[in-house]
């Protein structure tokens, strides 16, 4: 039975658990001339979620582990031989699953039985030819062991699918009739029910811990497997990054690094002053329509997502910036650079920079500005004796943001920067950074267990690392502003 | 520091020379100083400005230009001596010719065109006045002629794309002189495609199928359009809905109005925080390793996008959705407390509906942050070539389909330069999805907003 019918089956088990023990509950009342502990829905409410929650956790993780588990017992029964020389096991699984799924297809056009599937041999039919008719197409003829692969992932998964019908709705039926046999007036029935909530909302809350494993679990996993295959030595000191697909690889992390760090400084040297500079002459200085006007304008910058940046440092920025710059005064020519992506992540951390600032600006008391005007000051001196001294653990921190940002930007880069990997100064060429190396890596027909794809998580780790570093940094000397005046 | 200072050790005796009207030098420079400091707050907030002007202009005059096409109208005889030679009108047997028996058709019916307007081929050859017509035209007809076989022997007019280098040309985007570098274009075609165009055959249209029509290949960009990725970017968008707002809501009320102060309560709130300013390619990491290679979800479907993107989402919504609760002033929940309400239904029962327009805003803005992400949906795949439309939801979930910013991204990698305009177009669809949803955020905090 399909996943959608089990859920909707169950949901509505709920529903009717949810009317039955209510009226079990008043019924019982009645009789018995006794009071409820409860509401009458509670009671209802606790029969509905017994029935509904332990049964989709369990659906939720059938679905997660059946794949997993029939994955692992049909790919041991692929003889290597049936590899291609080059090819992966997953390729191949890949296969089994289409056939798998073209079967299904042939079934449901009615050109094929049980008896026949069972009866079918490779050898004898055309399977590509058959499977081809229902719109499955394969690239090479199947191999009699793939076909039989194919038929036992088949048999498993509908065998799977059905013990987990069984399974999902026993356990509705199973646990909803229970916490129905349960109702008598005396029970607390709110109580039961609202601890079943708090469970669940306590669960929820878990997620981001869960995320977070999840992120550093994947990453750690898959970096340990990169350093058996390759020095960590040469990871971190080696200045060379020059991936072949035959193996025999340079995967040096300096460059990289080098590009990272020159695109963000650019960023940041666009970013922070412009950004600080609006922060104070909004907070200190903007009439009140200007600031109504600019504040919400430059804080849409921030609202617009980095592909849109991307394309405009692509499309207008960086044959800009080669044509009127780069090629005049003979630094390059080439449309994606350094300054082309710092120039453009300049301008999508100016609203980062300036609202953080423009808080920490306002944060900073009126007496303090009072006493500087008192003694005589201008504003400007103001701003730049008093207020900014004052704000400056905010701004460092709200900079430090800015830079985490930079440094885990993808989208301006890869558009942006160019895919070339190399330790140079000239801002006007092709540089690379992380993120585009992750993206790049990634992306594509890869081998997954080589080093040149595992590499990305690496890369991913030593991101992960950095940014977190960044701001829990930040996030620290913000805080700690923060208790100095409140 | 040091001006203050200075000033102070000034012998307060000196007389002032002149009148109070009239500055000295000390003064002016200070003022000067002021002036200045305040023209540059000024030219920084001008520069944020522009440069949010300057980024849309830049990506509209870009991109406006690609919701309009060139069509040619042509009447095409569709020749039942090459579509259905037997004569029975089986469409078995008509769909066994593919889209290269069809191209001899346009040929065709393009030379009778010329014959009827342009009076001579001006040194072309059929097969290049053909090429005027866009590469997918076959495949259109051949759709048309497998829906209705009973129109087969008769000459049935159709509206063409044209080849993407004509419609370039009458977007300025192909010239003369760039045609003679061209191995696509000739000169000559040019001439006679714009001899097509004042006679009122090639006109320059909206062009729907750009929302409708599936990608296409690198060799025609006039056919590209944005349905699938439209399609794909709604179904992850129903994902991160139907799991972020319920999760996201649940783990803010646990946090706002049950947790105890410890250890577990800080390391959740420190997680969210941490979770909010991991990089989103990480999380594109985290999908891969975990949902594809893991759990062998399939590559490029909605459904690993969905997740991926209801991970990034949840802080944002828990963040938002926790000043929403904490908004809600106590004065309520100790009156419902008060008349012997459950701590329980005093959440669900009074604060929660009090704080909703605050949750819907943040999740709103939630969701659209989600869908102008990309760097992730690279990792998972979203990025392949995909031309089939998913099924309808569930299952579609699970179908390949590709994402609105993945597509410009995708677009930004072809060679021709038709593709940059559709990439931008593309870009004009997805910022007019934000700004609608950013307007329904703010209208709802704007009219259900309450100040206590």
């Amino acid at each position: 039975m399909a996943t959608g019918y089990i859920l909707l089956i169950v949901l509505g088990l709920a529903v009717l658990g949810f009317f039955l023990g209510r009226s079990r509950a008043l019924s019982m009342a009645r009789e018995s001339g006794r009071r409820l502990h409860s509401l009458p829905n509670y009671y209802g409410q606790a029969v509905a979620l017994f029935t509904a929650v332990p049964a989709l956790f369990l659906l939720a993780a059938w679905l997660f582990l059946q794949p997993l588990l029939i994955e692992n017992r049909v790919s041991e029964m692929i003889p290597d031989r049936v590899i291609p020389d080059g090819g992966a096991r997953s390729l191949v699984m890949a296969d089994v699953r289409r056939i798998a799924g073209g079967l299904d297809a042939l079934m449901a056009a009615g050109q094929m039985t049980e008896a026949d599937l069972a009866n079918m041999r490779a050898d004898f039919t055309n399977v590509r030819n058959r499977l081809a008719n229902v719109g499955v197409a394969l690239g090479s003829n199947v191999e009699p062991a793939v076909l039989e692969a194919a038929k036992e992932y088949r048999k498993a998964q509908n065998s799977g699918r059905l013990w987990m019908t069984v399974a999902v709705l026993g356990l509705a039926l199973g646990l909803g009739v229970w916490s129905w046999t349960r109702i008598n007036p005396d029970q607390r029935a709110r109580n039961a029910s609202e601890t079943f909530v708090l469970a669940l909302l306590i669960g929820a809350s878990l997620v981001a811990i869960l995320t977070t494993l999840g992120i550093i679990a994947s990453l750690l996993m898959e970096t340990i497997n990169f350093f058996r295959m390759y020095p960590a030595k040469d990871f971190f000191f080696s200045t060379v990054w020059n991936p072949q697909f035959r193996g025999g690889s340079d995967l040096g992390f300096l460059p990289l690094l080098w590009g990272t760090m020159y695109v963000s400084i650019v960023a940041l040297v666009v970013a922070v002053p412009i950004g600080l500079m609006i922060a104070i002459y909004l907070a200190e200085y903007a009439s009140k329509p200007l600031r109504a006007f600019a504040k919400p304008a430059i804080e849409v910058l921030a609202g617009i997502p980095t592909i849109v940046y991307g394309l405009f440092a692509l499309i207008t920025v960086g044959p800009f910036l080669r044509d009127f710059i780069a090629q005049p005064l003979g630094l390059g020519n080439s449309s994606s650079s350094v300054m082309t992506a710092g120039l453009v992540m300049g301008i999508m951390l100016i609203p980062f920079v300036s609202s953080l600032s423009d808080d920490i600006i306002n944060a900073v008391p009126q007496a303090m500005r009072d006493g500087a005007y008192g003694l005589g000051a201008t504003p400007s001196e103001t701003i730049r004796q008093v207020i900014l001294p004052a704000a400056l653990p905010g701004v460092v921190g709200a900079i430090l943001l800015a830079a985490s940002r930079a440094i885990g930007e993808t989208m301006i880069v890869v558009m942006g920067a160019g895919a070339a990997a190399k330790l140079g100064l000239n801002p006007f060429e092709a540089m690379t950074t992380i993120t585009v190396k992750i993206v790049s890596q990634l992306t594509g027909d890869t081998e997954f267990a080589s080093p040149e794809t595992l590499v990305a998580f690496a890369l991913g780790l030593t991101l992960f690392v950095f940014t977190l570093g960044l701001n829990v940094l930040a996030l620290y000397i913000v805080r700690k502003y923060r208790e100095q005046y409140e | 520091m040091t001006d203050l200072t200075t000033a102070g050790t000034v012998p307060a005796a000196a007389p002032r020379k002149g009148s109070l009207l009239e500055q000295d030098e000390r003064t002016r420079r200070r003022n000067g100083a002021e002036a200045r400091f305040r023209a540059l707050g000024l030219i920084a907030v001008t520069i944020g400005v522009l440069a949010l002007v300057g980024l849309l202009t830049s990506i509209l005059m870009n991109g406006v230009s690609s919701f309009r096409q060139t069509f040619i109208e042509v009447e095409v005889f569709l020749d039942p001596a090459k579509l259905d030679k037997s004569g029975n009108r089986d469409v078995e047997e008509i769909s066994k010719v593919t889209t290269f028996g069809y191209a001899p058709l346009i040929d065709a019916a393009m030379a009778k065109l010329l014959e009827e307007h342009a009076s001579s081929l001006e040194g072309l050859t059929t097969k290049q006045v053909g090429d005027l017509i866009s590469k997918e035209a076959p495949a259109k007809l051949r759709r048309y002629v497998l829906a209705n076989p009973d129109k087969i022997g008769e000459t049935v007019p159709f509206r063409l794309l044209a080849n993407g280098r004509i419609d370039g040309f009458f977007k300025g985007r192909v010239t003369m002189e760039s045609a003679e570098l061209d191995r696509n274009v000739s000169p000559e075609q040019l001439r006679l495609a714009q001899k097509l165009r004042d006679a009122g055959v090639l006109t320059v249209a909206f062009n729907w199928e750009f929302f409708t029509a599936p990608d296409a290949s690198d060799t025609r960009p006039e056919a590209a359009g944005l349905g699938v990725a439209i399609i794909g970017s709604a179904y992850m968008m129903q994902i991160v809905l139907v799991l972020s707002l319920p999760i996201g809501v649940a783990a803010s009320i646990y946090l706002e109005e049950f947790a105890p102060q410890n250890r577990l309560t800080d390391l959740i709130e420190v997680n969210i925080s941490n979770l909010a300013a991991v990089p989103s390619i990480v999380f594109g990491i985290l999908g891969l390793a975990i949902f594809i290679n893991f759990a062998g979800l399939p590559q490029s479907a909605p459904i690993v996008g969905g997740l991926v993107l209801t991970l990034m989402t949840l802080p944002t919504i828990i963040i938002a959705t926790r000043a929403a609760l904490k908004s809600v002033p106590p004065s309520i929940r100790d009156a419902a407390l008060g008349v012997g309400a459950s701590k329980m239904q005093t959440v669900f029962h009074h604060v929660l509906p009090l704080a909703m327009p605050g949750i819907l805003t943040g999740t709103i803005i939630g969701l659209a942050q989600a869908l102008g992400e990309t760097a992730p949906l690279l990792l998972i795949g979203m990025v392949a070539f995909v031309r089939e439309f998913p099924a309808g939801p569930p299952e579609g979930f699970f179908d390949p389909a590709s994402a609105l910013p993945v597509q410009v991204y995708n677009w930004t990698q072809r060679g021709d330069p038709a593709f940059v305009e559709r990439a931008s177009g593309a870009i004009i669809v997805l910022l007019v999805f934000l700004v609608m949803m950013n307007i329904v955020a703010i209208v709802l905090r704007r009219r259900f907003e309450r100040r206590w």
